[in-house]
C-alpha cells in the first residue's frame, strides 16, 4: 500500500512542478501575501508578529488552494487516464491519499517560502518563536482541510474550472458565509456558526494558542472531505 | 479463462449490453467485432472492473470481476480505447509510474520496462514527453503499459486504431505472438483486422451477440449468400430455362453479349449445383468458358447482420 501511495504522491508532485498553473498560483499568492506583510506589518509602529500575515494568508488560500487542486481528479476524468488508474490494482483510498499527500507536499513547500518574512521580522523585532511555530502548524492543518475540500470538488467534475469554483464556494461557506450568518442571526446560532468558522479556529493558532478543539476540527474535516472524495470516485463507476 | 454469463449494462433506460454470454479458453485469441456503439467498450470496461454490470456475472481466471476486483486487476493488462496517457510525462516515466502502482520492485520494474521497450519498439522515443508522440507511438506506449506486468489476460480495445499500415502489420504479428503465452480479447470495428489476428470472432451489434465462431465457421454461415457465375454460349432462352430446371437452383439472371450468356445463379441453401451445370452443358452443343462459386465476403455478412440488428433495435425503441 505504502509503495503505491508514494508512487502516486511522486507523480502528483511532478505534475504540479511541471504545470504552469501551479507556478502562477504560487507566484500570485506570494505577491499578495508579501504585499500585505509589507503594508501592514513591516511599517513604522507595526506589530512585530506574523499574526496579521498568517490570518491574511488563511484568507488568500480560500482562492489559491482550489486552483492547486482543481486539476488533480478532474483532469484524470477529462483525459481518461482514470480508466488506466482504476483498472490497476490500486484502491480508491490509495488514489485519494496519494494525491492528497502530493498536493500537501507542494503546499508545504509554498508555505516554507513565506518563512522569509519571519526572518525579516526577526531582524527588526523580538518575535516569539513559539507563537510563529504554532502559527505555521495551524497553517499546515488549515491547508490540509482546504486541500481535502479542493480534492472533493475536483472529484465531482471533469472540468477544472468548475472544480475550482466549487472548491472556492465550499471554502467560502466555511469562512465568509458562516461569519456573515453569525452576525446576522446572533444568539445561540452564533456559537454553532463560530464553531464551523475555519478562520475563527485558525486565529487561535496565529496567536500562539494550541487548542485541541481546533486541531480536532481541522483534522476531522480533512478526513471527512477525503472520505467524500473517495465515495464520489466510487459512485462515478456506477454511472 | 474469461467467462461471461448474462452480462447486462443499462445506461438509464438504454441497454448498452444486453444479456451476453461467452467463454474464452486459456491461450485463445478472440476478436470482438461490431459497429461503433455496439457495446464492445462497455463489455471490456465491465471485464476490467472499471464499471460494474447492471446484472449478470463475469469472471477472469476464476475470480469474479465484482467481488474479487483486485485479483482480477492484477492478472489483466488493459489497453483502453483511445489510449489515455499523461501527456506531460516522458514515456519512461509513465511506465515507471505504472510499474510502481502495479507493485513491481526496482529490479523487476527495470527488467519489465526493458522487455516491453523491445516488444513494442519504443526504443526511439522512450525518453520523449508523451505529448510530442504521434498517435501510433502513444498506442505502442499504451500497449507496453498493458504488457508491463506480463499479465495472463490481455484486453485490448481497438489496438490498431491510428497506426500506419506497417505498424498495423507489426502489431498484429505482436498480438499473435503474445497469444502463445497470454489469453487475448481484442475489439475492432474493422473486419480484416479480426480476420487476420483472431482464432475466434464474436460479432456484437446493438448490445447483443449476433454470431460467433472461427472465421471459417462464419464463412460457412454465409454460404447461403453465395452465388454461382457461369458463362455459357447458346440460345439465351434455352440456356436459362435448362439451368433453372436443375435441382438446387433458385433463381437465374442472364445477360447476353456476343453469343455468350453470363448467368448469375442463386442456389438454395447448402446446395452446389456446379457439377450438374457442367453435365448439362456437356450434353448439349453449348460450350462453357467460366463456372465459379462467388463466396459472399465476411464483410458483407457482417454488414448484413449488424444492419438487421440495429434495425430491430430501432424498432424496439419505437
Amino acid at each position: 500500500m505504502v509503495a503505491r501511495v508514494v508512487a502516486l504522491t511522486q507523480r502528483e508532485l511532478a505534475a504540479n512542478f511541471l504545470s504552469p498553473v501551479a507556478y502562477v498560483v504560487a507566484a500570485l499568492f506570494l505577491i499578495a501575501a508579501g504585499h500585505l506583510f509589507m503594508s501592514n506589518t513591516l511599517i513604522e509602529g507595526g506589530e512585530a508578529s506574523m499574526r496579521f500575515m498568517l490570518d491574511s494568508m488563511a484568507w488568500l488560500l480560500v482562492f489559491a488552494v482550489p486552483l492547486l487542486t482543481m486539476r488533480v481528479l478532474a483532469d484524470e476524468y477529462a483525459t481518461g487516464t482514470i480508466e488506466t488508474l482504476m483498472t490497476a490494482p490500486i484502491s480508491d483510498v490509495e488514489v485519494i491519499l496519494g494525491k492528497f499527500i502530493g498536493v500537501m507536499v507542494f503546499y508545504v513547500a509554498l508555505l516554507a517560502t513565506t518563512v522569509a518574512h519571519v526572518i525579516l521580522l526577526f531582524n527588526y523585532g523580538a518575535e516569539d518563536f513559539g507563537v510563529v511555530t504554532y502559527g505555521y502548524l495551524g497553517m499546515v492543518l488549515l491547508g490540509g482541510m482546504y486541500v481535502a475540500v479542493g480534492l472533493f470538488a475536483s472529484s465531482l467534475t471533469r472540468y477544472q474550472l468548475v472544480a475550482a469554483l466549487i472548491g472556492m464556494a465550499l471554502l467560502a461557506v466555511f469562512t465568509v458565509l458562516v461569519d456573515a450568518l453569525a452576525s446576522w442571526q446572533g444568539g445561540q446560532w452564533r456559537v454553532v456558526l463560530s464553531y464551523v468558522n475555519v478562520l475563527h479556529h485558525f486565529k487561535d493558532f496565529s496567536r500562539g494558542i494550541f487548542d485541541t478543539k481546533s486541531v480536532v476540527f481541522f483534522l476531522s474535516n480533512t478526513v471527512f472531505f477525503l472520505f467524500l472524495a473517495v465515495k464520489v470516485m466510487e459512485s462515478r463507476r456506477w454511472r | 479463462m474469461i467467462r461471461v454469463q448474462d452480462l447486462t449494462k443499462m445506461y438509464g433506460d438504454r441497454a448498452a449490453v444486453q444479456s451476453i454470454s461467452f467463454h474464452i479458453n486459456r491461450g485463445e485469441i478472440v476478436g470482438f467485432l461490431g459497429p461503433n456503439g455496439a457495446g464492445k467498450t462497455t463489455t471490456m470496461r465491465m471485464l476490467t472492473c472499471y464499471m460494474p454490470a447492471t446484472s449478470g456475472s463475469a469472471s477472469i481466471a476464476g475470480h469474479d470481476v465484482f467481488t474479487e476486483s483486485m485479483a482480477v486487476r492484477r492478472i489483466i493488462g488493459y489497453l483502453p480505447e483511445n489510449t489515455p496517457l499523461d501527456p506531460l510525462m516522458r514515456a519512461r516515466e509513465y511506465l515507471t509510474f505504472r510499474g510502481k502502482i502495479r507493485g513491481l520492485d526496482r529490479a523487476s520494474r527495470q527488467a519489465a520496462i526493458n522487455r516491453v521497450v523491445e516488444q513494442c519498439w519504443l526504443g526511439d522515443f522512450i525518453d520523449r514527453p508523451i505529448q510530442q508522440l504521434s498517435k501510433g507511438m502513444r498506442q505502442r506506449v499504451g500497449l507496453a503499459d498493458a504488457l508491463l506486468h506480463n499479465p495472463e489476460v490481455l484486453i485490448l480495445d481497438e489496438p490498431t486504431v491510428g497506426l500506419d499500415p506497417a505498424q498495423i502489420r507489426e502489431t498484429r504479428h505482436l498480438i499473435r505472438e503474445l497469444a502463445q503465452q497470454h489469453t487475448v480479447l481484442l475489439s475492432s470495428h474493422i473486419l480484416p483486422e479480426i480476420e487476420a489476428t483472431c482464432q475466434r470472432t464474436i460479432i456484437i451489434a446493438a448490445g447483443k451477440i449476433v454470431a460467433s465462431g472461427s472465421p471459417e465457421e462464419l464463412k460457412q454461415r454465409i454460404r447461403e449468400g453465395s452465388r454461382l457465375i457461369a458463362e455459357v454460349s447458346g440460345p439465351k432462352e434455352a440456356v436459362t430455362k435448362a439451368i433453372s430446371a436443375l435441382g438446387g437452383v433458385r433463381k437465374v439472371a442472364c445477360e447476353s453479349q456476343n453469343g455468350w450468356n453470363r448467368l448469375t445463379i442463386e442456389t438454395t441453401q447448402d446446395s452446389d449445383p456446379r457439377e450438374s451445370i457442367y453435365g448439362l452443358v456437356k450434353g448439349k452443343t453449348w460450350s462453357m468458358r467460366e463456372l465459379r462459386l462467388e463466396q459472399g465476403s465476411l464483410e458483407e455478412f457482417f454488414i448484413r447482420i449488424t444492419a438487421e440488428q440495429s434495425g430491430t433495435a430501432r424498432e424496439e425503441v419505437r
